[in-house]
C-alpha cells in the first residue's frame, strides 16, 4: 500500500525549439533614445552575423508555461524526504531567497567602490567569522565556487607551505572510502594519489596509516565523518601520525552538518578544511549549483590563502591584494557572494545553540531510520551512526536485487531514491540521510516503504527490479546515450543528416 | 563461453594472436561480459609504442572505466575503427570482429608463448 | 523517536565521542533571529552598499535588465531545490532544460557541443586549457594579454603546479593581440592559444588571423567571451577550437561577482575531453523521448584521479536563468539588445577621448586627459553614477585610462553627465 503518492495528470511539453514560430516574441525593450548605429559600419560586415539560427521565438506566456511543465517532471526536497547521503538535502529556508535578492546586494558591480561595497563586505567577514568560530579554525576564504573547488584550493595551500619549508613532496594519501573528487583534486596540484584501505569497521587503521605515512607524503585527506557516516575517533591520533612526520591533514567538511556544535575540527588537529555551504548551511542545491565550497585554514596557512583578503581598516573593510605568499585566485572576484549571503542568513536564524540542535536533530533522524531498517537490510558497518546510516543490500541481492532496483522501486513510493552504490568499499551500498528538516511522518512513511519493499523483494522481485512504474518517465536507456551521443537539439533535416 | 586454442591469455583478461611478428590483441569473451554494455573503446594511435604489462587504452560502460594492458610490446600498427563507430561490437564478438589493435612485436615470441593457453585460462576464470 | 532507539537523551547521540574531541564550549555566535530581524539586517547592509546608481562598469560583469519571468521560473521549488539530476525517471524538468540550454549556447557560440555549465567564466579558461593539453599532448599555453586580467589570474593558479607554463601575448597599439608577438612566441610546443572578443577593452579581435597563426604550429585556438549580448550581434566565433565563456548578462545578476555561470564548447570530435556536466537524448522503456546525464566516465567520481577535471558540479539553476533569458529574447530578441547596447555605448564613445582605435561592441577605454580616472569618478558619484574602471590597477601603462561599458539600461542623459565629467566642466 503506497500511501503518500497518488497519481495525477502531467502536462506533455515539446522541446522550445519545438514550440518556435517566426516572428513570435516574449521581450519588450525601451525605445532607443540615441542615434541607432548600423552594426555593418560600426563593426565590419563580416564581424556582424546573419541571425542565430534556430533559436527559439515565442511568447511570453508560453516561456512561463514551457518551464511550469518541464519542471513538474522533477522531484525537489519540497515534495518531499530526498534521503541521498552525503548530499544534506534540507529544506531551504525562502527567507533566504529574499534576502539574497536584496536590491542593493544583489545589483552590487564587484568593482565598484569599496566604500560603496561596505554592506557586502561585511556579509563576507561575518561569515568568515562564523565559519571559523564553528570549524575552530584560524581564517577562513570564501572564494571557492563548490567543494571540489575548496578541496583544489586547501591542497594547493599545502604544497605552498610545504615548498616554503623545502620540499612539496610527492603524495597524498586517500582513504578507499573517499569521495571521488579528493584524488582528481590531488592530481590537479602535481600530487600522486596513495589509497588508504579502511579496516572492518570502516575507519582508518592507524597502522596501516602509519606504515604509509613516509617523508614524500604531503597530506592525507580525510572525510570526518568518514562516508560510512562513522566518526574517525582516532582522528587526533591520525593528525598526529601525519604532523610527525610534517605532513599535514586535510579534511573533506562534506560531512560536516554532524559536527557542527559538537566538535571542532581546528580542535582536534585539522590543518585546513573545505565546507560545502550548500549542504551544512542550507543552500538550495538549484538542479545541481550553485554552491560554493569556504575554506578554514590553521594558522600556518593564512600567508597562503587566495588573494585578495578582506582587511579591516581605519575607515571601513577593503581589499587587500598584497598577498605575496598567496597562491593566487582561483576563480574571478571574490567568491560566490549569492550563495553566502544566504549561508550567513541560515547561520543568522539558528544562532549557536540553534545550530547545535540541528545538529543533534540531523543524528536523531538518521539514528532512529537505522534502528527502523535494521531488521531488514543489512547494515554496513555496526559503528553507532552519526549524520546517515548505510547499508547494503546483501540480502537482497540473494534475490538478485541489487541496491540501484531498491532505490528505482522508492520512486514508486513517492520518495528520490538514496545515494546508491557509494562508499565503494562497501558491496552494493545504500547510503541514507535524512537531515533534521524531516518530521517523524515523513520518517514513518519513509521506513514504511523500505520496509514493504524488502518484502517485495522476498514476494515478488520482478515488481522491484522493473521499477519504477508511476512516473512519467519509465526507466532510460543510458547505454544508447553513451554510445552514440546527442547533447544537442538540431532541426529534424539537420538530425537525419548528423545521423548518416 | 569458448576460447580459441590459437590464442594466449593473460590475468588482466586480454587474448593475444601471433601472426609471425605480428600480434593481434582484444579482450576475452569473460571480459566483456564482466564490464556490462560496453559503450566507449579508447584506443591508440597507430605508430604508438606500446609496453608489456602497461597499459595502452581503455573500455568504458556506462559506469565504470577499464584499463587494458598490453600482452606484448611492441608497436601499434593498427587500431579497430569498427570499435570508434559501433563499441557494442566488442560485447557480440570480443574473440573476431572486435579485436582492438595489432601490433609489430618486440617481445621475444617465447615470452607470448608462455602466457596461458584457452584451457589454462578457463581455469583462470572459472576460479576467480 | 529516542525510546525506539534505546536512548535517553540526544546528548547521548554525541556522548560516545571521545572527550578529547568533543567540543564542550558554546559557539560564540547571537541568539537566533526572527524572519523578520534578518531581512532587516540584510537591508541595513544594503544600505551601506550603492543602492540606486546608476553604472558603467563593465569589465566582465554587466549591468542589463532581468525580465521578470526568469526569477518567476527560477523560484519554483522543482527547480530550486532539487539535487543534480541523477535518476532520470524524476529529473526530467531539470535535464530537459540543460539540454535547451546546451542546444542554445552551440547556436549562440557555433560550436556543435556544450556542456551543462561551469562554475564562471573564470575557472572555464584553465579547463579549456587542460582540455587543449590533453588534447594536443603539448603543454605551453599563451594568453593574450587582453583577456579579462582575473581570468588570467586564474589561468596561472590552476596551471603551476601541472607543469604547464603560460605565457602572455602583448596588445597592439589598437587594443588587438599583437600578431608579430603571437607569431614570435607560438612554437611546435604551445597546445593552445587564448583569447577574448570582444577582449578586455571591448574590441572585436581578429580570429582569422590567429586562427590561421594557430593552425600553422597545430595549436588549438581557445576563445573566450565575458560579454554573451555581443553574441547576438557578432559573428561566432567558429575558429574556435574550444569556447570558454561567461553568460552572467543572460538574468544573472552581478551580486557581487558570483555565482555565475560558465560555459565550455567545442566541436563533436573533442566531446570526451570536456569537463563537467552533460545531458543527452534516449528514449525510456516505452520508446519516448527522454534525456539523462551521459559520459559520466570522464567524470571525478567514476575515474577518480584520472578524470577530465575534478569539477562536479554545474551551475544548473543559473544556467537555467540564462536558458530562460534567451527564450525570452529569443532570435530577434536578442539582436535588438545587442543592437541597442551597441548604439548606446557608440553614443557615449563618440563624446569622449578614446585610447584604441578598432571596433568595439559596448566597451571602450577612454584617456582621462589631465584628470585622473578617479577624480572623475569622484565627479560622477555626486551624481549617483559610478563611472568606470581605471585601468592602472591591471594595466600600469594604461594609467590614466578608464573602461567604460553602456547597455541598454544606460540612458542618454546620465550618459551626457559621464560627458561632461570628462571635460572637467561641472557635470
Amino acid at each position: 500500500m503506497i500511501n503518500k503518492v497518488s497519481k495525477h495528470i502531467v502536462q506533455n511539453e515539446p522541446l522550445i525549439f519545438e514550440r518556435t514560430s517566426p516572428g513570435k516574441r516574449g521581450y519588450q525593450l525601451p525605445e532607443l533614445d540615441v542615434p541607432p548605429v548600423d552594426p555593418v559600419q560600426a563593426l565590419g560586415a563580416k564581424n556582424v552575423r546573419s541571425e542565430i539560427e534556430d533559436f527559439p521565438e515565442v511568447s511570453e506566456f508560453e516561456v512561463l508555461r514551457h518551464f511550469s511543465r518541464l519542471s513538474t517532471w522533477n522531484y525537489a526536497i519540497d515534495l518531499g524526504l530526498y534521503p541521498l547521503g552525503s548530499c544534506t538535502m534540507k529544506y531551504n529556508p525562502r527567507v533566504n531567497e529574499v534576502v539574497a535578492r536584496t536590491e542593493g546586494l544583489a545589483w552590487a558591480h564587484p568593482y565598484q567602490p569599496e566604500h560603496l561595497s561596505q554592506g557586502a563586505m561585511q556579509v563576507i567577514a561575518a561569515l568568515e567569522h562564523a565559519l571559523g568560530e564553528i570549524t575552530g579554525m584560524d581564517a577562513v576564504t570564501l572564494q571557492p565556487a563548490a567543494g571540489a573547488h575548496g578541496e583544489f584550493t586547501g591542497i594547493l595551500m599545502i604544497r605552498a607551505l610545504l615548498e616554503s619549508r623545502g620540499g612539496a613532496r610527492s603524495k597524498i594519501l586517500v582513504p578507499d572510502s573517499a569521495h571521488g573528487t579528493n584524488p582528481a583534486t590531488a592530481m590537479m596540484v602535481g600530487y600522486s594519489v596513495e589509497n588508504i584501505k579502511s579496516n572492518d569497521r570502516g575507519v582508518v587503521d592507524l597502522e596501516v596509516l602509519a606504515r604509509a605515512v613516509t617523508d614524500d607524503v604531503a597530506a592525507l585527506m580525510i572525510t570526518n565523518p568518514n562516508t560510512v557516516g562513522v566518526f574517525e575517533e582516532n582522528i587526533r591520533k591520525i593528525c598526529g601520525i601525519l604532523h610527525d612526520k610534517g605532513a599535514l591533514v586535510y579534511m573533506d567538511g562534506a560531512n560536516m552538518n554532524a559536527l557542527v556544535g559538537v566538535a571542532r575540527p581546528g580542535d582536534f588537529g585539522v590543518d585546513v578544511m573545505h565546507l560545502n555551504l550548500h549542504k551544512t548551511f542550507s543552500t538550495p542545491h538549484g538542479g545541481g549549483g550553485p554552491g560554493a565550497g569556504a575554506v578554514a585554514v590553521a594558522q600556518v596557512l593564512t600567508p597562503f590563502l587566495p588573494g585578495p583578503r578582506l582587511r579591516r581598516a581605519a575607515n571601513g573593510w577593503t581589499w587587500n591584494y598584497d598577498c605575496p605568499q598567496s597562491i593566487g585566485r582561483v576563480r574571478a572576484f571574490y567568491g560566490n557572494f549569492g550563495v553566502l549571503i544566504r549561508a550567513l542568513a541560515y547561520i543568522l536564524a539558528h544562532g549557536g545553540n540553534g545550530l547545535r540542535q540541528a545538529t543533534l536533530d540531523a543524528l536523531l533522524n538518521a539514528n532512529y531510520l537505522r534502528t527502523l531498517l535494521e531488521p531488514h537490510y543489512q547494515i554496513a558497518y555496526e559503528a553507532p551512526s552519526m549524520h546517515e546510516c548505510v547499508f547494503s543490500d546483501d540480502r537482497q541481492a540473494k534475490k538478485g536485487v541489487r541496491t540501484g532496483d531498491i532505490a528505482k522501486r522508492l520512486i514508486d513510493y513517492g520518495f528520490h531514491p538514496y545515494t546508491v552504490s557509494f562508499p565503494l568499499i562497501v558491496r552494493g551500498a545504500l547510503m541514507i540521510e535524512p537531515t533534521e528538516t524531516e518530521s517523524k511522518l515523513e520518517l514513518d512513511q519513509f521506513a514504511g516503504a523500505m520496509i514493504s519493499i524488502a518484502k517485495e523483494v522476498e514476494d515478488n522481485p520482478e515488481l522491484v527490479l522493473k521499477a519504477p512504474h508511476s512516473t512519467r518517465t519509465p526507466r532510460v536507456d543510458e547505454v544508447t546515450a553513451a554510445r552514440k551521443p546527442v547533447v544537442r537539439w538540431r532541426p529534424a533535416a539537420a538530425a537525419s543528416q548528423a545521423a548518416d | 563461453m569458448s576460447y580459441p586454442e590459437t590464442y594466449r591469455y593473460t590475468k588482466e583478461h586480454e587474448w593475444v594472436h601471433l601472426d609471425g611478428n605480428h600480434a593481434t590483441v582484444g579482450i576475452t569473451e569473460h571480459a566483456q561480459h564482466e564490464l556490462g554494455d560496453i559503450v566507449f573503446v579508447d584506443l591508440p594511435q597507430p605508430g604508438t609504442q606500446v609496453t608489456k604489462g602497461h597499459t595502452f587504452g581503455s573500455v568504458e560502460s556506462v559506469k565504470a572505466v577499464s584499463d587494458i594492458y598490453a600482452p606484448v610490446s611492441g608497436q601499434v600498427l593498427e587500431s579497430n575503427e569498427l570499435l570508434s563507430k559501433s563499441p557494442e561490437k566488442l560485447n557480440e564478438d570480443p574473440h573476431g570482429d572486435a579485436w582492438l589493435i595489432k601490433i609489430s612485436i618486440a617481445s621475444d615470441p617465447a615470452e607470448i608463448n608462455a602466457l596461458m593457453s584457452a584451457g589454462d585460462y578457463q581455469k583462470y576464470v572459472g576460479a576467480e | 523517536m529516542l525510546d525506539v532507539i534505546g536512548l535517553r537523551s540526544q546528548e547521548d547521540l554525541v556522548s560516545y565521542l571521545p572527550s578529547e574531541v568533543r567540543f564542550n564550549g558554546r559557539l560564540r555566535l547571537e541568539n537566533g533571529k526572527s524572519e523578520y530581524e534578518i531581512i532587516d539586517y540584510f537591508k541595513h547592509l544594503a544600505d551601506e552598499n550603492a543602492n540606486g546608481y546608476a553604472t558603467f562598469l563593465g569589465a566582465g560583469v554587466y549591468n542589463h535588465y532581468r525580465p521578470v519571468l526568469v526569477d518567476t521560473v527560477v523560484s519554483r521549488g522543482e527547480f530550486l531545490t532539487s539535487y543534480t539530476p541523477y535518476p532520470a525517471e524524476i529529473s526530467q524538468g531539470t535535464l530537459t532544460s540543460i539540454f535547451e540550454f546546451q542546444t542554445m549556447v552551440c547556436q549562440l557560440t557555433g560550436m556543435e557541443v556544450a556542456n551543462a555549465s561551469m562554475y564562471d567564466g573564470s575557472s572555464a579558461v584553465p579547463e579549456a586549457a587542460m582540455m587543449a593539453v590533453r588534447i594536443t599532448r603539448r603543454d605551453k599555453i599563451l594568453i593574450a594579454r587582453s583577456v579579462h586580467p582575473e581570468y588570467g589570474q586564474v589561468l596561472r593558479t590552476y596551471t603551476q603546479h601541472q607543469g604547464i607554463p603560460v605565457e602572455e601575448i602583448k596588445y597592439s597599439k589598437n587594443g588587438r593581440v599583437d600578431l608579430d608577438d603571437l607569431k614570435s612566441k607560438l612554437s611546435e610546443g604551445v597546445a593552445a592559444i587564448i583569447v577574448q572578443t570582444p577582449n578586455f577593452f571591448g574590441i572585436l579581435e581578429q580570429l582569422d588571423e590567429i586562427s590561421s597563426l594557430a593552425k600553422s604550429k597545430g595549436a588549438l585556438l581557445i576563445v573566450v567571451f565575458t560579454e554573451a549580448v555581443a553574441l547576438g550581434l557578432i559573428e561566432p566565433p567558429r575558429q574556435a577550437d574550444i569556447v570558454a565563456g561567461e553568460l552572467q548578462s543572460f538574468a544573472i545578476s552581478p551580486s557581487y561577482g558570483g555565482p555565475y555561470a560558465g560555459i565550455i564548447a567545442t566541436h563533436e570530435k573533442y566531446m570526451r575531453q570536456l569537463p563537467g556536466r552533460l545531458v543527452g537524448e534516449t528514449t525510456d522503456a516505452h520508446g519516448g523521448r527522454a534525456f539523462c546525464l551521459t559520459l559520466a566516465t570522464r567524470e571525478q567520481h567514476i575515474r577518480r584521479e584520472k578524470a577530465t577535471s575534478n569539477i562536479c558540479t554545474n551551475q544548473a539553476l543559473l544556467a537555467l536563468m540564462a536558458t530562460v533569458f534567451m527564450t525570452i529574447y529569443g532570435k530577434q530578441g536578442l539582436r535588438e539588445l545587442a543592437e541597442q547596447n551597441l548604439s548606446k555605448a557608440h553614443y557615449l564613445a563618440a563624446k569622449l577621448p578614446l585610447r584604441f582605435d578598432a571596433p568595439f561592441f559596448n566597451e571602450f577605454v577612454a584617456r582621462t586627459n589631465g584628470r585622473s580616472p578617479e577624480q572623475i569618478n569622484a565627479a560622477l558619484l555626486e551624481h549617483k553614477i559610478i563611472g568606470g574602471l581605471p585601468l592602472g590597477r591591471f594595466y600600469p601603462e594604461l594609467d590614466g585610462c578608464m573602461l567604460l561599458c553602456a547597455t541598454e539600461m544606460s540612458r542618454r542623459e546620465t550618459m551626457d553627465t559621464v560627458a561632461q565629467a570628462f571635460k572637467g566642466g561641472r557635470a
